[in-house]
């Protein structure tokens, strides 16, 4: 067995239990941080198979930022409990069929007899001076550029969505302007107004 | 318009920001005026008000004659005086203690004292040891209520000093 | 570099199993370490020079006690601090809230294995070097997250809350801020990166990406919670933020961190702006040559320790921001004022103007 194939058994043994302890874990917190090392470990075998780039990727997108709003929500959230459980036994058999047909499929799609390394073969190892980056650019803004512009234009109409759906009743709430307090001067807020003293005129 | 667009230009080249980081700059390289307490010292005005002392005369006889004025006039109750007499029939205190954690360092008792017995030296560094009534085992130490024999005993020690400011001050009075 | 080559040939032919893979795992080890032990080092001097530096401009002397001239205080504090007793808060869930210190500091030292030191010098040449520090960066968020939540108390979860936003939102900037770098050297390698800024000391990123490097330092301020925009600390609104409930060790970890991640912040702005390891006298007649003897290393450490200067200065200098503030000036200010900034910079990079493109 040589040190590749270690590393890819313990990447892939941890990711296999991460994902398991993720959904099997109680709390939802705990949960969050299996998924981060399951994503680790995602990233750890994709790096094995030089896909460094898309690895990196990975955990600046999802590790790096979803992840944290992931954990920054179940803070905000108070689970109740006795209801979830309370529906769990309704839902069960949908859920088990669910589950089996999802089973199912996958292996027919992604099982051993589609990808054994008799179906397809290894990829070839790359000198070191290769770069990973490049190549994807390239394919990214020649062959597929139109493809990558439309996913673009889609995420940024997803956001005004989003942000538009937030500020749905923006004119009957009261909120503070920040950029009007931080551009304040002092000759807006300060009023100096010369009063005759009575005092002044004795003296 | 002008004034927004002055404004704009003033906020990106980060002026006001500018000024501060440039004072700052300028006191790094200022002479620094900390005083290094223990070895350096500030110094001390004769009317300091200080630890408590109790004086004696230059023949060794305590001053105190137990007038309780100074009990009296002190506006936080810190002193507490009990008084005899003795045997060659001079009135003096058997108890003379003050409350350090009640007294507000005023002075009135200084002053208040016809015989100048009572006075507030220049000491400002000493700790109580153990509770109330101080700890026996260590010597030359106090708790928060200090004593008559302890007062006497911070005079005998700090006769020079007291002596000193005291003539300092004499002219002004 | 002889010496050390030597080293690992006689390391590789010692250990022979495993086709030398032990004897890598060795070498990379001794690497590790002799990047680890420094930084460690300047990062318990740093903390002393923060306090001088800071005491000077308040027109203090700060430690001065524990050995000549306080030489010896980090020393001090670092015994004082592991001698402790490191204390949990009863209803705090015990396992995370041990977690979240090695969640802070297990990136703040793992990024520097792909800075470069000089030329060659690095624990390894990762060929996307920079997106590398940006995640591995952007993990050190969760031990103060986590630190918020595990402690199960208000204000380490408000000052969780404040840094988990602060983080994300600035993460934008800062790699907007260093979209601009990658187009003009075309690479997202930092070895790469320092060496298309040979040249002269106008040759470096500092000159046609100037308001960018203000954005980069002001954004790593932030990223490192950082006066004026430590809010996640927040001493006087939220105690101490999420360092509330910590003590000893635990406590002394987090510190580590911050102070690792602030001098990484410093060595990143080097090696993007600043030009790395050349010499700034590069490309003067006289001057190249009077200097050529200087390793490149010294001017690395050099133009970093202005750059750690320089945090202190601010923090020295500016009162804290108010936390909706801090967000105005990121979404509305910084983030909208690099994307035009990007428009130049790709513009500049068709027309070639100056000596960079």
């Amino acid at each position: 067995m040589t040190f590749d194939q270690i590393l890819f058994y313990v990447f892939s043994f941890w990711f296999i239990a991460s994902s398991l302890a993720m959904i099997f874990s109680r709390n939802a917190a705990k949960a969050v941080l299996f998924l981060i090392l399951s994503f680790f470990s995602a990233a750890s075998i994709w790096i094995l198979l030089e896909a460094e780039f898309l690895a990196i990727t990975l955990i600046l997108v999802y590790v790096g930022a979803v992840m944290v709003l992931f954990l920054f929500v179940i803070k905000m959230l108070n689970i109740d409990k006795s209801t979830l459980r309370a529906k769990f036994a309704g839902y069960l058999p949908l859920g088990l069929i669910v589950a089996a047909i999802i089973i199912a499929e996958m292996t027919l799609v992604l099982g051993g007899n589609q990808f054994g390394l008799d179906v397809v073969a290894a990829p070839a190892r790359h000198a070191a001076d290769y770069s990973n980056i490049t190549v994807l650019a390239m394919q990214l803004y020649t062959t597929y550029v139109y493809p990558f512009e439309l996913a673009a234009v889609l995420l940024l109409i997803a956001i005004i969505a989003a942000i538009t759906l937030v500020h749905r009743n923006e004119l009957n709430r009261k909120k503070q302007s920040i950029s009007e307090q931080v551009n304040v001067q002092a000759k807006d807020r300060v009023r100096l107004v010369s009063i005759n003293s009575p005092n002044k005129e004795n003296k | 318009m002008i004034k927004s667009i002055k404004k704009i230009v003033k906020d990106f080249t980060l002026s006001e920001l500018r000024g501060g980081l440039k004072i700052t700059a300028k006191e790094l390289i200022n002479k620094k005026i900390t005083v290094q307490f223990p070895e350096e010292r500030t110094p001390i005005s004769p009317r300091f008000r200080g630890l408590h002392a109790l004086r004696r005369y230059p023949n060794g006889e305590e001053r105190c004659i137990a007038c309780k004025l100074c009990e009296a006039v002190c506006p936080a109750n810190a002193i507490t005086i009990e008084s005899e007499m003795r045997d060659d029939g001079t009135r003096r205190t058997t108890q003379y203690d003050i409350d350090l954690f009640k007294c507000i360092f005023c002075g009135f008792c200084e002053e208040a004292c016809p015989v100048d017995a009572i006075v507030e030296t220049q000491i400002f560094e000493y700790a109580f040891v153990g509770s109330r009534d101080g700890n026996d085992n260590i010597k030359g130490q106090f708790g928060s209520v200090i004593t008559k024999d302890q007062l006497l005993e911070v005079g005998d020690k700090n006769k020079k000093m007291i002596d000193q400011t005291k003539l300092e001050d004499s002219k002004y009075k | 570099m002889g010496l050390w080559q030597s080293f690992v040939e006689v390391v590789h032919e010692l250990i022979p199993w495993f086709d030398g893979s032990i004897a890598t795992i060795l070498i990379i080890l001794i690497k590790a370490m002799a990047l680890v032990m420094p930084l460690m080092l300047v990062v318990a001097y740093f903390t002393y020079a923060e306090r001088k530096v800071i005491g000077y401009m308040q027109l203090r002397i700060g430690p001065n006690r524990v050995g000549p001239k306080g030489w010896l205080q980090p020393i001090a504090d670092a015994l004082k601090l592991m001698t402790k007793e490191i204390i949990f808060p009863t209803k705090a869930n015990i396992y995370l809230f041990l977690l979240a210190p090695i969640l802070a500091i297990a990136p703040a030292i793992a990024v520097w294995a792909v800075i470069p030191f000089d030329e060659g010098i690095y624990v390894t040449n990762l060929d996307i070097s920079l997106l590398y520090v940006l995640a591995i960066g952007s993990i050190g968020v969760y031990g103060i997250i986590l630190a918020g939540w595990a402690s199960n108390s208000k204000y380490p979860l408000l000052g969780a809350l404040r840094s988990a936003s602060l983080l994300v939102s600035y993460e934008i900037v800062i790699g907007f801020a260093l979209v601009t770098v990658v187009m003009i050297a075309g690479s997202v390698n930092l070895n790469v990166i320092v060496e298309a800024q040979k040249g002269s000391i106008l040759h470096w990123y500092w000159v046609p990406l100037f308001p960018m490097m203000i954005v980069f330092f002001i954004s790593a301020l932030v990223e490192t919670n950082r006066a004026p925009f430590d809010v996640v600390e927040g001493e006087s609104e939220i105690v101490g933020g999420t360092h509330v409930e910590y003590s000893g060790m635990t406590f002394a970890v987090f510190f580590l961190a911050e102070y690792a991640n602030m001098i990484l912040m410093a060595v990143l702005a080097v090696v993007m702006f600043f030009g790395g390891w050349h010499s700034p006298f590069e490309g003067i007649p006289y001057m190249e040559s009077a200097f050529s003897w200087v390793p490149g290393i010294i001017w690395l450490l050099a133009k970093t320790s202005f750059f750690m200067f320089l945090y202190l200065w601010v923090r020295a200098t500016f009162p804290r921001f108010r936390y909706d503030q801090i967000m105005r000036l990121s979404w509305k200010v910084f983030l909208p004022f690099t994307i035009v900034w990007i428009f130049v910079v790709a513009l500049m990079t068709q027309l070639h103007i100056g000596p960079w493109f």
